[in-house]
C-alpha cells in the first residue's frame, strides 16, 4: 500500500509568500523610517550651523540676518519640532528645499538618481558575473596555474584600496594611454541622441564601472572558489559521479546553482555598499550623481539635500534586499517551504 | 569453465594505500573477493574496516589522494582499475549503479526527483526526452513511489528519507546495469522504512538478476539479504562464506566478537525485581510545536508529545521506542525541562517540577542528567576532559579541588585512563568520548538519566560495551534510565520496560516480553516485524 505523495506544507506556499512579502514591506518601512530619524539627529548634533555657514558666504556676518536666515528655514524651531515637520513633510512626498540650490530637494536627487543607479548597476553586475565565472574557472582548474593567477589577482584587487585603485585607472588609461574618458558621464557639448548618445555614456561608464567593481570582483571571486570546492564534496556530487555524468556537466548541473546560492546571499548585502562605494568613484570621476550632490552638500551644511539623499539611499537599499530575498525563494525552492 | 566467465566482479589482492601519518599504512591491503551474477553479497564490518574504500574503488570513485598500489577490479572480464576516467564514466551508471547511507544529502537539493532520474539516461545517450519521460514514470511506480506524475516534479526536500532513497534506487536501475552497489542504504532510515527498502533490493534483485554488492555494519540485515557475506577488519577480509556459515558457524575471533556484540533480547532476563520506590512520575504530558503562519497562510501544528504518561522507580530503565519523528526526542527534552510543555504534570521525587521557574529549577538540575547522540559535537571541543567532568559539579557549589579528584574517579568508573583528564575530546574514540559523556552526566550524583539515541551513533561492539558499561553504573548507583532509542533489539536487550511511541503517544507499555511476544497495539506488531535479521539469533550462533 502506496500513501498518496503529499507533504506537510504542499499548496500552502502562495499564501506562505503573500505572508512573507506582507511582513517585510512593514519591515522594511520601519527600517527607512528609523534611518531617517537617526540621520536627522545625527545632522543636528554635529557641529557647524548651515544659516552662519551661508551668511559667511554672502559676506554678512550680522547676527540679525543669520536670525532672519534661520526663521526662513525653520531652524529656529525646537529640534523636536523640526523633526515632526520633516517626517510629515516626507509623508508628502516632501523633501524639503535645498538651501543652497534654491529647488526642491526632491527633484535635485531625481535628476541625480539616474546616473548613480547606473554607475552601481553596472559595477554590480560586472562585479558579480566576472567574480562569479572567475571563481568558477578557479574552483575547477583547481591547483593549477589558472588557479594561483586568479586568485593572485583577486588577493591584490581585494587588497588595494578603491581611491587609488580610481587614480591609477585614470593615469594609465585616459592620461598615459588616452583610452578611456578621465571624467564626467557625456562628451561636453556633443549633444549627441539615441544610439550615439547611448554609445557616448556607455564608453564613459567603463572606467568608474570597472573601478568601483573590482574590489567586489575580487571579492565574489574568493567567495564562488570557496563555495563551490565545498559543493564539490559533497555526496549528490558524488551520486552524479556515480551516475555517470562528465565533470564538466557536473560542474554546470549539479555544483554551479548550488555554490552560487551563498554568493547571492552576500551580494543583496553588498549591493547597499555599493551604492556607499560610489560616493569615492563619482568624486573622483567627476559622475554626475547623487553619491556627488551628498558630498557637496555636506561641505557645504545642506542638511534638507543630505536627508534626502540618506532617505534615497536607504530606500534603494531596502528595495534591493527585499527583490534579493523573493529572488532567493525562486532560486532556492526549500526557503518558500521554510517559511 | 574458469571463473572469468562465472563470475560478474572479481576483487584481486587489493591494496589501498593510506597517506602517510595514518594509525595504519593501508586503508585495504590484499583484499581479495567476488560478486556472482544474481547473488547478494553482504560486505560487513565497523567503521573504519575498509569496506566503504573498496566499493568506491570498484567505482572509481577515490578521492585523488587514494590510488590502488596493486591488485585488480576486474567486471565482467576487464580490469577496472586500468580504464581512462571516460572510460569508467561509460561504466558508471550504466554497468554499474550505486546507491549511498545518506538519502537526504545525496541527491541534488535545486533539481527536480525527475530530471535526476532522467539524467542517467541523458548522459548516456539514452532514449528521447518522451522516452526518457516514461521511462522515469515506470521507474517511480516500480520502486514503490506514490503518485510518479506530480512527484517527478517534486525536489527532493519534499520527499522523505524512505521516498529519497527509493529515488536514488530509482535512478540506479535506469539503465538496468549488471551490478548494484549498495552503500548502507538503509542505515540512516527507520526500522520500517528499513525493512520496505530491503524488501524492495529483494524484490529488484531477483527481478533483474542483478549481482548486488550490500554494505552494511548491521548483521540484522545481513540474515535477512545476503546470499554470502565478506567481513572486513581494518582493511583485511578477515572471513568469507555462505550467509548461514557466517552467521551461524562464525570461524575467525573478530566474526565471533562482532555477532556476539549484536543486540538482542536476553531469554529469560526480563528483570521483574528491578527498581524501588517510585522516583519519576509523568502524567498527561503534552508538547505541540508550532511553524509558519500569518495573516495569509496557516500555521503548522505538531503534537509532538500527546497526552503522554508512565512512571519510574529507582534502578529501572525504561525504554521510549519509537521512529524518527515520534516525539521520542521532544519527551526526553520536556523531562529535562529543556523545552516548555503544554500540559500535564512532571513529579520528580514527589514534586512537579512543570510549573517551577527556570530559577526555581535549577538546584534540581543535576539531579536529572542526559547523555546525548554524538559524542563528536556534544563536548566542546576547546576543554580538557577535567574541564568538561568538573564544571557542572564548580557550578553547583562543589569545590575545585573536590570535583577534581571525584573527576579522576569517575573516569575510573567509566573505565578511562586517569590520564586522559589533562587531555582533549579529539584525542578520543567515538566510543571514549561517549564514556566521558557518560562521565559527565554522572559528575552531579544524578537519579535519573535520560539516554538519548546514546549508542546510536557507536559501532556494535563498541555500543555492546557502552550498554554494558550503563547497566554496570545503573546497578551500583541505583539510577533510574530512561533510553531513548529507534533501536528495539537495543531496547530489549536492556530495559526493564518498553514504551512504543507513535505519533507522540505512547501506543503500548510493558515489559519486554510482553512487548515482544505478546504486542497488542497494530504499531508494535509493524516495529517488531520490521526488525532486521529477526529470525537469526545471535545468541545461538556464538556458544
Amino acid at each position: 500500500m502506496r500513501p498518496p505523495f503529499r507533504s506537510a506544507t504542499a499548496g500552502n506556499e502562495p499564501l506562505k509568500t503573500l505572508d512573507f512579502l506582507f511582513q517585510r514591506l512593514i519591515k522594511a518601512a520601519f527600517v527607512v523610517l528609523g534611518v531617517v530619524i537617526l540621520n536627522f539627529l545625527l545632522i543636528h548634533l554635529a557641529p557647524g550651523d548651515p544659516a552662519a555657514v551661508m551668511a559667511g558666504e554672502a559676506g554678512a556676518g550680522d547676527e540679525k540676518f543669520i536670525a532672519q536666515l534661520r526663521a526662513q528655514f525653520g531652524l529656529d524651531q525646537p529640534l523636536w519640532w523640526q523633526l515632526v515637520t520633516y517626517l510629515g513633510n516626507v509623508l508628502t512626498g516632501d523633501l524639503g528645499f535645498s538651501y543652497r540650490n534654491n529647488v526642491p530637494v526632491a527633484e535635485l536627487i531625481m535628476e541625480r538618481l539616474p546616473a548613480t543607479l547606473l554607475l552601481t548597476a553596472s559595477a554590480f553586475l560586472f562585479s558579480l558575473l566576472l567574480g562569479v565565472v572567475l571563481g568558477v574557472l578557479a574552483a575547477y582548474k583547481r591547483g593549477t596555474l589558472a588557479d594561483s593567477l586568479i586568485m593572485t589577482g583577486a588577493l591584490i584587487f581585494y587588497a588595494t584600496p578603491l581611491f587609488w585603485v580610481a587614480l591609477m585607472a585614470v593615469l594609465v588609461f585616459s592620461i598615459h594611454l588616452d583610452w578611456l574618458p578621465p571624467f564626467d558621464m557625456e562628451s561636453i557639448g556633443a549633444d549627441y541622441t539615441g544610439w550615439a548618445r547611448f554609445a557616448d555614456i556607455a564608453y564613459h561608464l567603463i572606467l568608474p564601472t570597472v573601478t568601483l567593481g573590482l574590489f567586489f570582483t575580487a571579492l565574489y571571486t574568493r567567495l564562488t572558489r570557496a563555495s563551490m570546492l565545498e559543493v564539490m564534496s559533497l555526496d549528490f556530487v558524488k551520486t552524479a559521479r556515480a551516475k555517470g555524468v562528465p565533470k564538466a556537466r557536473i560542474i554546470r548541473r549539479h555544483v554551479l546553482r548550488n555554490a552560487v546560492l551563498p554568493v547571492f546571499t552576500f551580494a543583496s548585502i553588498q549591493a547597499g555598499q555599493l551604492v556607499g562605494g560610489a560616493v569615492l568613484t563619482e568624486t573622483v570621476f567627476a559622475w554626475p550623481g547623487i553619491g556627488r550632490l551628498m558630498f557637496d552638500a555636506l561641505l557645504q551644511r545642506d542638511y534638507p539635500v543630505l536627508l534626502g539623499v540618506f532617505l534615497v539611499t536607504a530606500a534603494v537599499v531596502v528595495t534591493v534586499n527585499l527583490v534579493a530575498d523573493l529572488l532567493y525563494r525562486i532560486v532556492d525552492p526549500r526557503i518558500e517551504a521554510a517559511g | 569453465m574458469d571463473k572469468e566467465t562465472t563470475s560478474l566482479l572479481r576483487v584481486e589482492s587489493l591494496s589501498i594505500p593510506l597517506p602517510a601519518g595514518l594509525d595504519r599504512t593501508y586503508a585495504v591491503e590484499n583484499i581479495s573477493y567476488e560478486l556472482n551474477a544474481g547473488e547478494i553479497l553482504c560486505v560487513v564490518g565497523e567503521s573504519g574496516s575498509g569496506k566503504s574504500m573498496t566499493a568506491n574503488a570498484i567505482m572509481g570513485l577515490l578521492p585523488s589522494y587514494l590510488k590502488p598500489s596493486g591488485g585488480r577490479i576486474v567486471f565482467r572480464g576487464r580490469d577496472l582499475l586500468a580504464m581512462s576516467e571516460p572510460e569508467l564514466e561509460r561504466e558508471r551508471g550504466r554497468s554499474v549503479a550505486m546507491i549511498f547511507q545518506e538519502p537526504l544529502s545525496a541527491l541534488n537539493p535545486l533539481m527536480k526527483v525527475g530530471e535526476q532520474v532522467a539524467e542517467v539516461m541523458l548522459v548516456h545517450g539514452e532514449g528521447d526526452a518522451a522516452a526518457r519521460e516514461r521511462r522515469v514514470l515506470e521507474l517511480l511506480d516500480f520502486v514503490g513511489l506514490p503518485d510518479p506524475a506530480s512527484l517527478r516534479h517534486a525536489y527532493p526536500f519534499r520527499l522523505s528519507g524512505g521516498q529519497r532513497q527509493r529515488v536514488m534506487i530509482a535512478m540506479a536501475l535506469a539503465l538496468e546495469p549488471a551490478m548494484l552497489i549498495a552503500d548502507e542504504p538503509t542505515t540512516a532510515l527507520d526500522v520500517t522504512t528499513q525493512a520496505q527498502i530491503l524488501e524492495l533490493i529483494r524484490r529488484i534483485q531477483a527481478a533483474k538478476g542483478m549481482g548486488v554488492m550490500f554494505i552494511t555494519h548491521d548483521f540484522g540485515v545481513v540474515a535477512d539479504i545476503a546470499d554470502r557475506v565478506v567481513v572486513m577488519e581494518r582493511g583485511l577480509v578477515v572471513e568469507q562464506g555462505m550467509a548461514a556459515d557466517v552467521l551461524n558457524r562464525p570461524q575467525h575471533p573478530y566474526t565471533r566478537r562482532l555477532i556476539a556484540a549484536v543486540p538482542h533480547r536476553e531469554d529469560g532476563a526480563d528483570r521483574t525485581d528491578a527498581g524501588g520506590e517510585t522516583l519519576l512520575e509523568v502524567k498527561q504530558l503534552s508538547k505541540t510545536y508550532r511553524s509558519g503562519g500569518g495573516l495569509f497562510s496557516k500555521a503548522r501544528v505538531v503534537k509532538a508529545v500527546d497526552d503522554v504518561s508512565f512512571s519510574l522507580r529507582r534502578g529501572e530503565t525504561l525504554g521510549v521506542v519509537g521512529e524518527s519523528g515520534s516525539g521520542k526526542s521532544t519527551l526526553g527534552r520536556c523531562l529535562l525541562k529543556l523545552t516548555d510543555v503544554d500540559g500535564g504534570e512532571i513529579r520528580f521525587r514527589g514534586r512537579d517540577i512543570v510549573p517551577l521557574s527556570p530559577g526555581a529549577f535549577r538546584p534540581m538540575r543535576r539531579h536529572v542528567q542526559m547523555i546525548f547522540q554524538d559524542p563528536f559535537s556534544s563536548l566542546n571541543p576547546r576543554q580538557t576532559i577535567g574541564r568538561i567532568l568538573t564544571d557542572g559539579p564548580v557550578a553547583n557549589g562543589v569545590p575545585l579541588a573536590e570535583a577534581q579528584a571525584r573527576a579522576r574517579e569517575l573516569l575510573g568508573l567509566v573505565g578511562l585512563e586517569p590520564s586522559a583528564f589533562d587531555r582533549y575530546p579529539h584525542e578520543f574514540s567515538g566510543g571514549q568520548r561517549q564514556r566521558v559523556g557518560i562521565a559527565r552526566a554522572l559528575a552531579l550524583d544524578p537519579e535519573l538519566l535520560v539516554a538519548d539515541e546514546s549508542v546510536s551513533a557507536l559501532d556494535v561492539s563498541v555500543q555492546a560495551q557502552v550498554l554494558e558499561l550503563l547497566q554496570d553504573l545503573q546497578r551500583k548507583l541505583d539510577l533510574a534510565i530512561i533510553f531513548i532509542t529507534h533501536d528495539l533489539r537495543v531496547a530489549a536487550q536492556i530495559c526493564d520496560r518498553v514504551a512504543v511511541m507513535h505519533r507522540g503517544a505512547i501506543v503500548e507499555c510493558g515489559p519486554p516480553a510482553q512487548i515482544f511476544d505478546a504486542p497488542r497495539h497494530a504499531y508494535t506488531r509493524q516495529l517488531i516485524a520490521a526488525i532486521p535479521g529477526l529470525a537469526w539469533n545471535p545468541r545461538q550462533a556464538v556458544v
